[in-house]
């Protein structure tokens, strides 16, 4: 009786911290992500299966050109993938109002890749960077595209402020 | 293996659950700052404990005169605590010099501390958007005297106009 506990008991452990540590590596190191966005052809495209990183997002390893899921600023619930275009300090132009903007502490400016059937923050200006919720590294699906996410030949030249 | 390797053993076990508990269900967290005044930290002393409710990060079901935790929309590792005033739909008048109005727009809310002289809220920075609330505040834990539950309180009064938006919360899930 007392073995039976006792075994039942270690599976009841290890069942939790299992769940738990494959949750907590989901959540904070690496997960898997499925974009359903047409907002980022051609680099990625409607169904494709992707290795999403919040682990960059949570400890500020981001850098200009880097393709990222973010919250939607109009609807909590939506998710965007966007390429980062501007950091905090710098002055991006607005192809869209045809005017530059200067984006503010602790906010980001996101654009898709795909100008004509993005909204993006052309159109809602600058985000808060505390909507990141991860970087895309990796394009795992379909095979014949895999590979690292790159960065784009010419990133935009910020002003000089 | 003596009690320092069980004790490691026992940490290493318990972390994981603890970290995915406190991150889907309830966290507990000490509250810094004078924003709050007199609802939290009344003495200045940076003394209270709040218990979290992170569900809310999913269900979004907020009201106003909530409590809430918020990731700071100038600063993403500052965490702030602050009352839902407004939510959207609604009109306010903002209560810094410039006494504008605003209207709250789709997605996001309007927050402020209880203490209007010493808080950096949406005053400041304007609607702040729901994708940044992490969690409710739902009761006070320590100190042992003003246990309970953190209650509703309106702190906007004649700035707010209320408009009921039949379409608030019926939201769209997955991309745009």
């Amino acid at each position: 009786m007392a073995s039976a506990f006792s075994a039942l008991r270690k599976t009841v452990v290890f069942m939790v911290t299992g769940v738990s540590t494959c949750y907590c590596t989901l959540r904070f190191i690496c997960g898997l992500g499925k974009c359903e966005d047409v907002s980022m052809e051609p680099v990625i495209q409607h169904g494709d299966l992707v290795l999403i990183s919040p682990f960059y997002v949570n400890h500020q390893y981001l850098q200009k050109g880097d393709v990222v899921f973010c919250r939607s600023p109009k609807n909590p619930r939506a998710i965007i993938c966007k390429r980062l275009v501007a950091m905090e300090g710098d002055c991006v132009f607005n192809g869209e109002k045809g005017f530059e903007e200067y984006v503010d502490k602790g906010q980001i400016w996101l654009e898709g890749d795909n100008k004509d059937y993005s909204i993006d923050s052309r159109t809602y200006g600058p985000i808060p960077y505390g909507l990141l919720i991860s970087k895309v590294t990796l394009r795992l699906w379909p095979p014949k595209r895999f590979g690292f996410i790159e960065l784009p030949e010419q990133l935009k030249k910020p002003c000089s402020t | 293996m003596g009690w320092i390797g069980k004790l490691i053993k026992g940490l290493c076990l318990a972390a994981p659950p603890y970290c995915a508990f406190t991150d889907l269900f309830f966290a507990v967290r000490t509250v810094d700052g004078v924003s709050m005044q007199p609802t939290l930290n009344p003495d200045g002393n940076n003394t209270d404990f709040v218990l979290l409710d992170r569900r809310v990060t999913s269900s979004l079901q907020l009201e106003r005169g909530d409590v809430v935790s918020l990731i700071s929309p100038k600063d993403p590792s500052q965490w702030l605590i602050k009352r839902v005033v407004a939510m959207e739909g609604d009109q306010i008048r903002a209560a810094s010099c410039f006494e504008e109005t605003v209207d709250i727009p789709k997605g996001h809310i309007w927050v402020e501390g209880d203490n209007h002289d010493c808080s950096l809220d949406s005053n400041n920075f304007g609607p702040v958007s729901l994708g940044l609330i992490t969690s409710k505040a739902s009761h006070v834990l320590w100190p042992p005297s003003r246990w309970g539950r953190l209650e509703k309180k309106d702190i906007g009064g004649p700035r707010l106009t209320l408009r009921e938006n039949a379409e608030r919360g019926k939201v769209f899930f997955g991309w745009e």
